[in-house]
């Protein structure tokens, strides 16, 4: 069984504050960090692996320091790693992210089971995940909270949607995104984190991959970032003062003049 | 490709640093440096007096051909009930359509569908429904496959879907496989009249930033937009449109995936993001068992039981109750949080609630920016008082 789990590397978004005189993101201290939805991807592909034996090969696409993600992948079990970073790469939506990563696929040659993170917590589109399916032409499962089985080249698993679980079956090889639900990752082993120190991590750029520039990066990108800024936070709401039993009844007063209850 | 500084004209000044909303920007030896994560929206090189940043144009110039033309909806159903959301993206792509003179079609896939005519009454001209008892269930490939081919056959300019979990699942193979743009969970559809682009905004960054996005050179336009975030227009009864049915020829589609089973979640069918009313808990709550004093509150309000990330984290109360970034999007009536200090993820879920009641012991926590009224106390005070007064007339 050859796994392969895609990795980001993110800003941990938790912990991002906005400096409210310049109107910006306080980056200072901002640790980069394993997207946390892939650690769960990754987890999985490990333990698909111990059930049925084979390798697992983590894959990112991002800028050279990206290789922190692949070495703590290696640390927490894959057997692989593969970076994939060109200039050429930047500023790509999930249309050309998609496209990257599938033409790396396609290069590893031999896989199974490719398994993404239901989405990311920067840009939190969970686009990649089914785009990566439909340029490799492969079936496709979402929300997966459970595999059930592996044999005779078909997967069982559980998905979870609004109302309940589907019981879904699907051919191999296929792409797979994964809920927090389905696993507990591990934490590094001491024999993994060696491992990582000493691993020879590949970069593939884009001329390795052969892809067409045209299809990378921003230029690959359908859409495209025209303006940002911050969402308006302040409503001027009304804060209540004096005996709390007396602002009690003034909520509730005011609720029932708006006929909310 | 991307962005360039260009080191003669830069004179260090660093106006551009604090126009970065990322960052991204530093001086380092009196010039500027940009640093990795740059998605060239071009903030810095508005503040920059001195031509100094240079953002390459894209390969994109090419204008699409006027031979896209329409609106629409992706009208999603589940067991034959249309969902909630196709309503709001119906009553939203009307005024869509509007503004761009053209047409408003609803795309409707499944078996026995209800109200199918309901569709005509909240907005679209043209409602294109393939019944099939095959369709009955939700079918990704087929699916996937009878949109793809709809859109290429009538050439829509724009396409919007519900960010539903079938949703989220196979929109995006459609736009990959037609390879054009797709804007996740967009909160703002706009139409740019004189380039007929749909301007779509949407949080990114764990809600920390908006981002309006465009798909310039390819079509159709795609977006997802989650439960809750339109309103659903009153419908109109007078209002005439067609129903187009057409045929499911399935013949060439090769389905991969089966759904061999479904089991209901019954404890878990927590319906947030249909409630007019949410009672939600966050840390202050101490500890899981006090959520029964929320339990009550909302039992006496017909509300629906919500929570902050850590307690679902932590176990307090399972996930389908979790609103916020990596939950659910909510915008009820009425929403009151109790002990939620309002972190940005947090409040990316039901900041957009028509009224926000925050009761937190800190006046300083972040909830009470976004609040319509807020106390500021202990709620297990406050929350008794405000059941006993509910109660009581």
């Amino acid at each position: 069984m050859n796994i392969v789990v895609c990795l980001k590397q993110v800003p941990d978004t938790t912990d991002i504050k906005i400096d409210p005189q310049t109107n910006t993101l306080v980056r200072q201290g901002i640790k980069n960090i394993v997207n946390p939805f892939d650690t769960y991807a990754l987890e999985e592909g490990v333990r698909v692996k111990e059930r049925y034996g084979g390798r697992v090969t983590a894959i990112s696409m991002g800028p050279a320091q990206a290789e922190e993600v692949l070495r703590e992948a290696i640390a927490t079990g894959a057997d692989d790693a593969v970076l994939l970073s060109d200039g050429a790469f930047a500023g790509a939506d999930t249309l050309a992210t998609a496209y990257t990563l599938a033409r790396a696929i396609n290069k590893l040659e031999q896989y199974d089971v490719i398994i993404c993170g239901r989405q990311t917590i920067d840009g939190d589109t969970g686009q990649v995940g089914p785009e990566l399916a439909e340029m490799l032409k492969l079936s496709f499962v979402a929300y997966v909270s459970k595999i059930d089985e592996i044999s005779n080249g078909y997967m069982r698993v559980k998905r979870m949607i609004e109302d309940g679980y589907e019981v879904m079956e699907t051919p191999l090889p296929a792409v797979l995104t994964v809920v927090k639900e389905i696993n507990v990752p591990r934490l590094p082993s001491l024999r993994g984190l060696t491992k990582a120190k000493s691993a020879v991590i590949p970069v593939w750029t884009a001329q390795e991959l052969g892809v067409d520039n045209n299809m990378v990066g921003l230029s690959g990108s359908a859409t495209r970032v025209i303006e940002i800024f911050f969402p308006q936070r302040v409503r001027c709401g009304e804060i209540f003062q004096g005996e709390l039993e007396s602002q009690v009844s003034r909520l509730v007063d005011k609720l029932r003049e708006a006929t909310i209850v | 490709m991307g962005i360039q500084i260009d080191l003669d004209k830069c004179v260090g000044c660093g106006n551009c640093v604090p126009a970065c909303p990322f960052g991204l920007l530093e001086i380092i030896d009196e010039k500027v440096q940009v640093k990795d994560g740059c998605n060239f929206c071009g903030a810095c090189q508005e503040a920059c007096d001195y031509e100094a940043v240079v953002i390459e144009a894209v390969n994109q110039v090419s204008v699409p051909s006027d031979s896209h033309r329409g609106v629409w909806v992706f009208a999603e159903q589940r067991h034959s009930q249309l969902k909630s959301v196709v309503y709001e993206l119906v009553s939203k792509g009307r005024k869509l359509a509007d503004t761009l003179e053209t047409e408003l079609c609803a795309v409707c896939l499944g078996h026995n569908i209800n109200e199918v005519e309901q569709l005509i009454a909240y907005g679209a001209d043209k409602v294109y429904l393939i019944d099939s008892p095959v369709l009955a269930h939700f079918h990704e490939d087929l699916y996937t496959r009878k949109l793809v081919e709809l859109i290429q056959e009538y050439k829509p300019e724009i396409v919007v879907a519900g960010a539903t979990p079938h949703g989220r699942s196979f929109i995006p193979r459609v736009a990959a496989m037609l390879r054009t743009g797709l804007t996740a969970d967009c909160t703002g559809l706009e139409i740019d009249v004189e380039t007929r682009l749909l301007l779509q905004t949407r949080p990114t960054f764990g809600g920390n930033i908006m981002a309006t996005i465009i798909c310039q050179a390819k079509r159709p336009q795609m977006a997802t937009v989650r439960p809750r975030v339109f309103r659903k227009e009153a419908p109109s009864k007078g209002k005439k449109g067609q129903i187009i049915k057409m045929d499911l020829d399935s013949e060439g589609v090769t389905s991969s995936t089966k759904l061999l089973d479904f089991i209901e979640d019954i404890t878990e069918a927590v319906k947030l993001e249909e409630a007019d009313i949410i009672v939600s808990g966050g840390r202050g709550l101490g500890k899981a068992e006090n959520f029964q004093l929320l339990e009550e509150l909302a039992n006496v309000l017909g509300a629906a039981l919500g929570s902050s990330r850590p307690l679902v984290d932590d176990g307090w109360i399972s996930y389908p109750h979790q609103v916020g970034q990596t939950g659910k999007t909510v915008c009820p009536k009425l929403y009151i949080a109790c002990g939620i200090s309002g972190a940005v993820q947090h409040l990316a879920g039901m900041q957009t609630s028509d009224n926000i009641v925050a009761i937190n012991n800190d006046p300083n926590a972040p909830i009470f920016e976004v609040a319509t009224y807020g106390i500021v106390g202990d709620l297990f005070q406050i929350v008794p008082m405000l059941i006993e007064k509910l109660k009581n007339g």
